[in-house]
């Protein structure tokens, strides 16, 4: 069943050298990038009913045998992490019809876009640390054409500090590969939770943690390292935003669990520490700085940054209950999250701003567009019985099984004043008159909502709802993923053989 | 022969820092260009420096008799020294354009998508273009 586990990466990448050659054309782009997507989703949801059923399986690259070959694995959290990006890899593609003009599609939009998935499907896949660099790298250069493809003003400058900041973390990971392969003279994950605990010198392995969390902490966007999120990702199209947002910061997370569950454990004080403050940082820098906020994606920029707190914190509770929270998180959270910002393009597509002082009245025009809002963003706040209301549940159940009590009451004030966030744009956008300005604009063509945009929104409110009234089976899910995590056994055999 | 390396690299990234810290954008480029080489070379120093032996094993046997540098290190670095020049070259450019729209290279003016300037003019309609 190998192909299962290439196909997720090949398929976005043979769309995206495709996409090169029909880029002349809006409409066949388009076509060929649906297509792609639809059956990208199709591999994604064949991946995770195998790992579901048949458990962690791998498959070596060239048939080089673990650990000197490239390995691929998949287990369910890798799964359901490429089954989401397929997800939301359609939703946004199906969005961009109504969201990209031909001038970006001529410059490579949907070459870029397919990349980019290919990039992170291989990131979510692999089972060496090397190609994991790899994989980021490819990830990375989408991102930045993606990002500045526009050229406008705010495009360029946000990018200068994407990139910058992007290409320091890029730097650190490699540097930290390089120590541990000096350290170790290995690079297979599975095979490094073999001979990391047999390294006599403790304080090296630390060191090393250190600077693997720092390269990834600055994808992830945890605290002190996020300052380059709401710089940056308010600038491009929306719907390249919403991918950015419900994704890019996740494989930072992603990459941060596998490394702290297979690679080098938890296990000093100094360690858990360093990443139960930042956790609690996180969650509040961010959302008091979407507080001080006045633009749409501005304060969902900011809101991601203290979701991501979440996550780490369930990480950095280490309780097998604490990595099903995050596991579950990260579910709710990309579909969530990308929701909103899709969401931030019907609002700017019937007013033509992001700015709350220039909207207002939706929700006496167009009422169920405001529906369309309230449900993801409450979500986000973690309103029962939405998919978030269970998420930062199950978090703040684990903080309090091992006595964090602190942890407890910022994870819940955090989301209290998520709540204050999501009614300041509530109250902004939905139910405050139409500010006079925009009453003198002249009625441009495209004041009506396209269907391309409907679509994905309602697809993906309703997949928000599903998870949180089918919160049981994700939950269930979630917690056998956790299981595999906390017990890297299977893992290492799955990838290593039986020796 | 080592020591000396791991001394560079010291310096090499010690410099490099200095330049990354600074307000204007060419410094900070200069900056990347030299942590990127100090690292490539951190990397090739964990895999031994030797110059006289081969990394061959002889025939019949399982490991080599004499200490030889690793080949891999090398070999990650050739990816590492592909993937940085592209990086780079993509840096250059962005840089470039950045300093063409926004007229400066000085990082503390460059506050154009995070000002909360007012010459607003509604956008409608896709980005880039007409719709498709």
């Amino acid at each position: 069943m190998s192909e299962l586990l290439i196909l997720p990466i090949i398929l976005p990448l043979v769309g995206g050298a495709a996409a090169v050659m029909v880029r002349k054309s809006a409409r066949r782009s388009l076509q060929l990038a649906l297509t792609n997507a639809g059956l990208h989703t199709i591999a994604g949801s064949l991946l995770i009913y195998h790992v579901h059923t048949h458990g962690i399986f791998a498959t070596q690259i060239g048939n080089w045998p673990a650990p000197f070959g490239i390995t691929l694995v998949a287990d369910r959290l890798s799964a359901a992490m490429v089954m989401i990006t397929a997800v939301i890899n359609l939703a946004v593609t199906f969005y961009s019809k109504a969201d990209i003009g031909s001038d970006l599609v001529r410059r490579g939009h949907y070459c870029l876009l397919q990349i980019l998935v290919g990039g992170i499907c291989g990131a979510f896949l692999t089972g060496d640390i090397f190609n994991l660099y790899v994989w980021f790298e490819v990830m990375l250069m989408a991102s930045f054409g993606l990002l500045v493809l526009g050229q406008s003003k705010t495009q360029l400058d946000g990018g200068v500090k994407y990139v910058t900041i992007n290409l320091l973390s890029t730097l650190l990971f490699i540097a930290g590969i390089g120590l541990l392969y000096g350290l170790t003279g290995t690079l297979n994950m599975a095979d490094l939770h073999q001979k990391i605990p047999l390294v006599a010198n403790r304080g090296l392995v630390t060191a090393l943690a250190v600077l693997f969390l720092t390269a990834f902490g600055i994808k992830a966007a945890i605290f002190p390292l996020f300052f380059w999120l709401p710089a940056a990702y308010h600038t491009p199209p929306v719907s390249v935003s919403a991918i950015f947002a419900g994704l890019l910061t996740k494989v930072g997370i992603y990459a941060l669990i596998r490394f702290f569950t297979l690679v080098v454990l938890i296990d000093t004080a100094y360690l858990h520490f360093l990443l139960l403050t930042s956790a609690a940082l996180t969650m509040i820098t961010g959302v008091l700085g979407a507080a001080a906020q006045n633009e749409f994606r501005r304060i969902l920029s900011f809101h991601i940054i203290s979701q991501v707190g979440y996550m780490v914190l369930g990480l950095a509770l280490q309780s097998r209950l604490a990595i099903a929270g995050t596991v579950f998180y990260l579910v709710h959270h990309i579909i969530v999250k990308a929701n909103l910002f899709l969401v931030s393009g019907v609002v700017r597509q019937l007013q033509g701003s992001f700015e709350l002082a220039r909207l207002g009245g939706i929700y006496r025009s167009k009422g169920w567009i405001a529906g369309l809002f309230f449900i993801p963003a409450f979500s986000l706040a973690g309103f029962p019985p939405l998919s978030g209301f269970w998420a930062k549940m199950i978090l703040i159940r684990a903080s309090l099984d091992v006595h964090q009590y602190w942890l407890a009451f910022i994870a819940a004030g955090v989301g209290l004043l998520t709540v204050y966030s999501m009614t300041k744009i509530w109250g902004e956008v939905f139910w405050k008159p139409a500010p006079e300005a925009n009453h003198v604009v002249d009625p441009l063509p495209a004041r009506s909502i396209s269907a391309w945009m409907l679509v994905p929104v309602t697809a993906l409110t309703a997949l928000t709802i599903i998870i949180g009234l089918g919160a049981e089976f994700v939950f269930q899910f979630a917690q056998q993923a956790a299981a595999e995590l906390s017990h890297p056994a299977h893992y290492v055999r799955a990838v290593m053989g039986n020796q | 022969m080592q020591m000396l390396c791991a001394v560079l690299v010291g310096i090499m990234v010690a410099a490099s820092i200095y330049l990354i810290l600074d307000r204007n954008l060419i410094r900070f480029i200069f900056g990347l260009v030299l942590a990127g080489n100090a690292i490539n070379l951190l990397i090739f120093t964990t895999g031994r420096l030797e110059s006289r032996r081969p990394p061959l094993i002889p025939n019949k046997m399982t490991m080599g008799q004499e200490l030889f540098a690793n080949a891999l290190p090398q070999a990650l670095i050739l990816t590492a020294i592909v993937i940085g020049f592209a990086l780079l070259s993509f840096v250059f450019i962005l840089f470039y354009r950045a300093y063409q729209a926004l007229g400066t290279v000085e990082t503390e003016l460059m506050r154009a998508a995070e000002d909360d300037a007012d010459d607003h003019r509604p956008e409608l309609g896709p980005a880039g273009g007409r719709p498709v």
